[in-house]
């Protein structure tokens, strides 16, 4: 039996009539039409298909879309702020070659992103061990660690740049 | 030939929102236990409990698990909060593997079960991943249930016929089988207050880090002013088809100082007669001694943890 659900998904409230076992990944993919959620194993070994929900990385293959109702969910989308700037993650992997195929990337990207939200200065093991939800068959995650460690060095001095910039009250 | 693989696979490509991996099912998620008690009072049998699903949500992908109807308890708040009561830590069965992850209050008074979960798959896991699912599920290689043995835990289970307490003992059953019968929800686990000067530690081997362990155990150790073992606790995960508590290896430490020959003679007594399932990943012999290491090593590390917070 089907049943409306509304989903925030990147600041765009999305409403679809949907069968319970809807997944939330097929949800994004094929309802919402944002592909750059990629979906591996679908059962939540390989990372790919990571999105955020209320902030937190999850596997969208493991939740279904009418869990996801009323809740906050983004994905790799809504990373770049402007077609023309990437995001500081993104540029990183882009400079770094942290990836190859790219197949893994946009789980990796939610992934890191929520990480260097709660650890804006991680060691190369915390790197480590916060990658290790998300597989990649290319780049052998040296490249990646040093990509993400690149990324928090950048958002790190803009955050510092934005603190000494900013007017006293 | 050609025309039919188009036939099958054009709806799949072209579908909009129609591409679905599980097969079907009715789907309730009531906002309070009392509705998910009527619920699973109607329907038994036939419904499953959805709670985390980092388990349950796989095996319906795969149509391994085709339950005709979820009752998905994500939406019942009371269920996951942790709680103190007189020194001893109530968690409920909705509590997330990340919460318990990020208590500071649970690292500090029952820092086995932080150590437990620093295990459990990888954060997008523990993010959704519930303590009530991870031994309702009952995976024998899991670290909860081994976690809770060695603390002797006790379990809340509730149905429209009342309200059942089980011991750990009574609670796991065998492989991905407990006690919970058709109608009854998991409430709540119950940790005993433990001693601040208890040592702890789990210990286990995978792969890699995240996979279900080949072989584990967990451990709490406290020691008395002459430097002997006043209490010992031992459980083995993927050591058999529930959490395994070798009695007689924990009676034997008792009384005696936890040096490293007194370890070595009580991992060695731990593994014996241990008969652990062998698979691709390990045959039964390697798992024994497997088991027999980690039983070592957890038990030199709750060792020198020994006191840490007197």
């Amino acid at each position: 039996m089907s049943r409306a659900v509304s989903i925030q998904i990147n600041g765009r409230v999305i409403t679809a009539e949907v069968e319970p076992r809807l997944l939330l990944a097929d949800f994004i993919r094929d309802v919402a039409g944002l592909t750059g959620t990629h979906l591996g194993c679908e059962h939540g070994v390989c990372g790919a298909c990571t999105v955020q929900v209320d902030g937190q990385p999850v596997r969208s293959c493991l939740m279904f879309a009418v869990q996801a109702a009323g809740r906050q969910v983004r994905t790799v989308e809504a990373m770049a702020p402007s077609e023309k700037t990437l995001h500081p993650l993104q540029q990183a992997f882009h400079e770094c070659h942290a990836l190859q195929c790219g197949f893994c990337t946009p789980g990796i990207l939610m992934s890191m992103e929520a990480f260097l939200h709660d650890e804006p200065d991680p060691t190369p093991e915390r790197i480590r061990s916060a990658l290790a939800g998300n597989l990649c068959r290319c780049t052998g995650y040296q490249n990646i660690i040093t990509a993400v460690r690149l990324a928090a060095d950048r958002m790190l001095k803009d955050e510092s740049n934005a603190r000494l910039t900013e007017p006293t009250a | 030939m050609e025309r039919v693989a188009q036939e099958v696979a054009g709806p799949w490509r072209e579908s909009r929102g129609e591409v679905v991996k599980p097969a079907q099912f009715e789907y309730d998620d009531p906002s309070t236990v009392d509705e998910a008690m009527d619920l699973l009072g109607r329907y038994g049998d036939e419904c499953k409990v959805l709670a985390g699903g980092q388990s349950l949500v796989p095996l319906m992908n795969f149509r391994l698990a085709r339950p005709g109807r979820l009752i998905d308890i994500n939406g019942i708040d009371s269920l996951a909060q942790m709680k103190w009561e007189d020194g001893a830590l109530v968690i409920g069965a909705m509590t997330r593997h990340s919460q318990l992850e990020q208590s500071a209050e649970v690292a500090e008074r029952c820092p086995l079960l932080s150590q437990a979960v620093a295990w459990i798959g990888h954060s997008q896991i523990r993010n959704r991943g519930t303590v009530g699912g991870s031994v309702a599920h009952a995976d024998p290689a899991a670290e909860l249930p081994a976690a809770f043995a060695a603390l002797d835990a006790r379990f809340l289970v509730r149905s429209r016929r009342g309200d059942r307490t089980l011991t750990w003992r009574e609670f796991f059953v065998s492989e991905f089988t407990t006690a919970l019968q058709p109608d009854e929800l998991l409430i709540s686990i119950e940790v005993p207050a433990q001693r601040p000067s208890k040592g702890t530690a789990l210990v286990e081997f995978a792969r890699r880090h995240g996979d279900f362990a080949l072989g584990g155990a967990a451990v709490t150790v406290t020691v008395d002013r002459a430097g002997r073992c006043s209490e010992v606790a031992i459980a083995l995960l993927a050591a058999g088809p529930a959490p395994i508590r070798p009695a007689a290896v924990e009676q034997m430490l008792i009384g005696e100082a936890p040096d490293k020959a007194a370890i070595h003679a009580a991992a060695d007594m731990a593994v014996k007669g241990l008969k652990p399932t062998g698979d691709i990943h390990g045959s039964s012999d390697y798992r024994v001694q497997l088991l027999r290491v980690m039983t070592e090593r957890a038990l030199s590390e709750a060792v020198s943890r020994v006191g840490a917070s007197q």
